[in-house]
C-alpha cells in the first residue's frame, strides 16, 4: 500500500483536488507561520526552536492519543508543550544571556532527544485502525454527506481565520503592544517601565505554542508522526512570511497576519507545483529544502541586489 | 528630588582599558529645578544620566530619587519615576508602531500590563488634545507609523511621551543635537514649555553652551567624570559663554575642548 499510495493519489487527484490539498497544507503550515511571524517580525527574535517544537507538538499529541485521551486533550497538551519549549529558549536568552540564535538551536537539539523519548521510536502512526479518532476523523463522521476533502478544507480555513483574529486582537492588547514595542526598540521599552525580558518570554512561548499546534494538526492530517518532520520548518515558516510580504503591501496588524496566511498558502502551492510538474525536469522531493532555501535567499537578497544593480 | 552620594562608575574595570567615567560625584537637585549639564566628549554627562536612569549601576555610592534609594533598582522599574529623551531621534520612539501606539506605551507606563485593549477611545481623545498642544498637526495622524515622521516630529513626540504622567525627573540627553538649528530651537521651546507647565524637575545634557546658560535654573560643567563648575542664580544670569570658558581654563588648566560647543555658540 505505501508503495503505490503516491501513484494512487496522483491518479485519483484532479486539478481541483490537487489545489485543495495544497491549500490545506498551506493552511496547516499557516499556523506555524503565524508563530514564526511573532518571533521574527514582532519580537525581532530569530527563533530556531521551531524545528524542535513542531515535532514536539506532534509527538505530544500522539502520546495523548495513545494514552486514550481525545484530540482536544491532545491539542491542548501540544499547545502547552510548545509554550514550555519556547519559554525554555526565552530563559536561555534572557537569564543566561545566550544569543538568540544559539538559544533556539540549543532547545531544538535538546528537543530531538525529548521527542524521541515521548514517541518511543522514530515514527509512530495515528490511525483509525488503532482506535485513534483524530479531529479529521470526527469531522468526517459528523458530516458524512460532504466529501472529506471539503470538510477538512473548511475546518482548517475556519481554524486559521479564528487564530488570525485572535492573534490580531492579542497584538493590540497592552501585552501585545508591549511585545511589538520590545521588538522595535528595547531601550524605549525599558525607559517606559516595561521589562523587555518578560515580553520576550511571553512572545516566544506564544509563538512556539502555535508552532506545536501546527505540528499536532499536521500529525492528524498525515496520520503519523516522524521524528524528522521538523527539519527546515523554521525556514519554510519564514518563507511563508516573506512571500506574503512580497505579495501584499501594508503594515497594519490585520494586513501583516493576512500576509502570513496568504504567503503560506502560495508557498505550499508553489512547492506542490514544483514537486508535481518539476518531476519532468528532474526535480525530486528531496530537492524541496534546496528550493525553499534558494527562495528565501533570493527574496532576502533582493533589496541589496536592487540597490547595487538596479540603478545601472 | 534627586540625590547622588559619592557615586563612582568605571568602564572596563580591571582591564588595560579601564576608564573612570564618573568620579566620586555628589549632587543634589531640588524639586522643580531645571539643570543643564555641559562638558566635552567623555566628561561623563551621558554616563551620569545612565546612572540616574538605571541603564548602568554605579560601582560605589548611592542614588536617591525622592528620598528612595534606587541604586540597584533596574531601569524598567525605575522608569516610573523618570522620563527620558535621547539624542538619537530613533531611540525615543518605536518607528514601526503608530503614533497612538507609541503614546499608549507611554500612557501605560508604570501600570501592570494585561490582556486589555491597549488603546481606548478616551485615550485617543487625550492623545489628540496633547498632540494639538505641540502644534505639529500630529493629532490628525494618530494611525501613521512613527517611521514616517521627520526627526523633529519624532523628537517632539518622544518629548511628549517622556512627560506623560509627570515624571519625577525628566532626563534630556542632547535631545536637539541631531536636529537642524531651527528645529532644535522649536524643540527647546517645547521642552521649556512642557517643563514649566508641568513643574517638572529636569536635567538636560547639551553641547550647546548658549542653550546651557539660556535655559533652566542651574548649569553644571563636567570634566573627566567630575562636576567642576556649578553655577546658578545671579551669577548664572550674568555669565557669558566667554566667561564660562575662562572659568573652565582657570580651574582645569586646559582649554575647554569642544569643537561642537564653540561652533554652535
Amino acid at each position: 500500500m505505501p508503495a503505490s499510495y503516491a501513484g494512487l493519489r496522483k491518479e485519483a487527484c484532479g486539478i481541483r483536488e490537487f489545489f485543495l490539498y495544497s491549500v490545506q497544507e498551506g493552511l496547516l503550515f499557516g499556523i506555524l507561520a503565524l508563530g514564526v511571524f511573532i518571533t521574527f517580525r514582532c519580537l525581532n527574535f530569530p527563533d530556531l526552536t521551531v524545528d524542535g517544537s513542531y515535532p514536539l507538538g506532534a509527538a505530544v499529541f500522539a502520546l495523548t492519543m495513545y494514552r486514550g485521551y481525545g484530540p482536544v486533550a491532545g491539542v491542548v497538551s501540544a499547545l502547552a508543550a510548545g509554550a514550555l519549549a519556547g519559554l525554555f529558549t526565552g530563559i536561555l536568552h534572557t537569564f543566561s544571556r545566550i544569543p538568540a540564535l544559539l538559544s533556539g538551536i540549543l532547545t531544538m537539539i535538546c528537543l530531538y532527544s525529548i521527542n524521541l523519548r515521548i514517541m518511543g521510536r522514530p515514527n509512530i502512526s495515528l490511525s483509525e485502525n488503532l482506535g485513534h479518532r483524530t479531529i479529521f476523523v470526527i469531522l468526517r463522521d459528523a458530516f458524512p454527506t460532504v466529501p472529506e476533502v471539503y470538510v477538512r478544507f473548511l475546518f482548517l480555513f475556519a481554524l486559521l481565520v479564528v487564530l488570525k483574529f485572535l492573534l490580531d486582537a492579542f497584538l493590540q492588547t497592552e501585552i501585545g503592544l508591549s511585545i511589538r514595542a520590545t521588538g522595535d526598540n528595547e531601550t524605549l521599552v525599558a525607559t517606559q517601565g516595561i521589562n523587555p525580558d518578560d515580553m520576550k518570554l511571553i512572545g516566544i512561548s506564544l509563538s512556539n505554542a502555535l508552532v506545536a499546534l501546527s505540528g499536532a494538526m499536521f500529525a492528524q492530517y498525515q496520520g503519523f508522526v516522524d521524528i524528522n518532520m521538523g527539519i527546515g520548518m523554521v525556514i519554510s515558516g519564514l518563507a511563508s512570511v516573506i512571500v506574503g510580504e512580497v505579495l501584499l503591501r501594508g503594515k497594519t496588524i490585520f494586513v501583516m497576519t493576512l500576509q502570513v496566511i496568504v504567503g503560506s498558502v502560495v508557498y505550499r502551492l508553489a512547492t506542490a507545483v514544483a514537486l508535481n510538474w518539476g518531476y519532468s525536469i528532474g526535480f525530486k522531493p528531496y530537492d524541496l529544502k534546496l528550493f525553499t532555501g534558494i527562495l528565501v535567499i533570493v527574496i532576502l537578497s533582493f533589496p541589496v541586489l536592487k540597490e547595487k544593480f538596479g540603478k545601472a | 528630588m534627586l540625590k547622588l552620594d559619592r557615586v563612582n562608575k568605571y568602564f572596563f574595570r580591571n582591564t588595560q582599558d579601564e576608564r573612570w567615567a564618573v568620579r566620586n560625584l555628589s549632587l543634589e537637585v531640588q524639586k522643580g529645578e531645571f539643570v543643564t549639564v555641559v562638558g566635552s566628549n567623555g566628561a561623563g554627562k551621558t554616563t551620569l544620566l545612565n546612572l540616574i536612569s538605571g541603564t548602568y549601576f554605579p560601582d560605589s555610592g548611592r542614588i536617591f530619587i525622592d528620598g528612595q534609594d534606587v541604586t540597584t533598582v533596574p531601569a524598567y522599574e525605575r522608569a516610573k519615576y523618570l522620563g527620558r529623551v535621547f539624542q538619537n531621534t530613533f531611540q525615543g520612539t518605536a518607528a514601526s508602531l503608530t503614533i497612538e501606539e507609541n503614546l499608549a506605551i507611554a500612557y501605560l507606563k508604570g501600570k501592570r500590563k494585561g490582556i486589555r485593549m491597549a488603546i481606548s477611545e478616551k485615550m485617543r481623545e487625550y492623545f489628540r488634545e496633547r498632540l494639538a498642544e505641540i502644534g505639529l498637526g500630529l493629532e490628525r495622524r494618530l494611525k501613521d507609523r512613527v517611521g514616517l515622521l521627520s526627526g523633529g516630529q519624532r523628537q517632539a513626540l518622544a518629548l511628549l511621551m517622556a512627560t506623560f504622567g509627570n515624571p519625577k525627573i525628566l532626563l534630556l540627553d542632547e535631545h536637539t543635537a541631531n536636529l537642524d538649528p531651527k528645529t532644535g530651537e522649536k524643540i527647546m521651546e517645547l521642552t521649556t514649555r512642557l517643563i514649566e507647565e508641568n513643574a517638572l524637575t529636569a536635567i538636560m545634557v547639551t553641547h550647546n553652551l548658549q542653550d546651557a546658560l539660556q535655559y533652566g535654573h542651574r548649569t553644571l560643567m563636567m570634566d573627566e567624570g567630575e562636576v567642576v563648575l556649578d553655577i546658578f542664580g545671579e551669577e548664572r544670569k550674568r555669565m557669558t559663554i566667554q566667561e564660562l570658558l575662562e572659568r573652565f581654563s582657570e580651574l582645569r588648566h586646559k582649554k575647554f575642548a569642544e569643537d561642537r560647543a564653540l561652533l554652535s555658540s
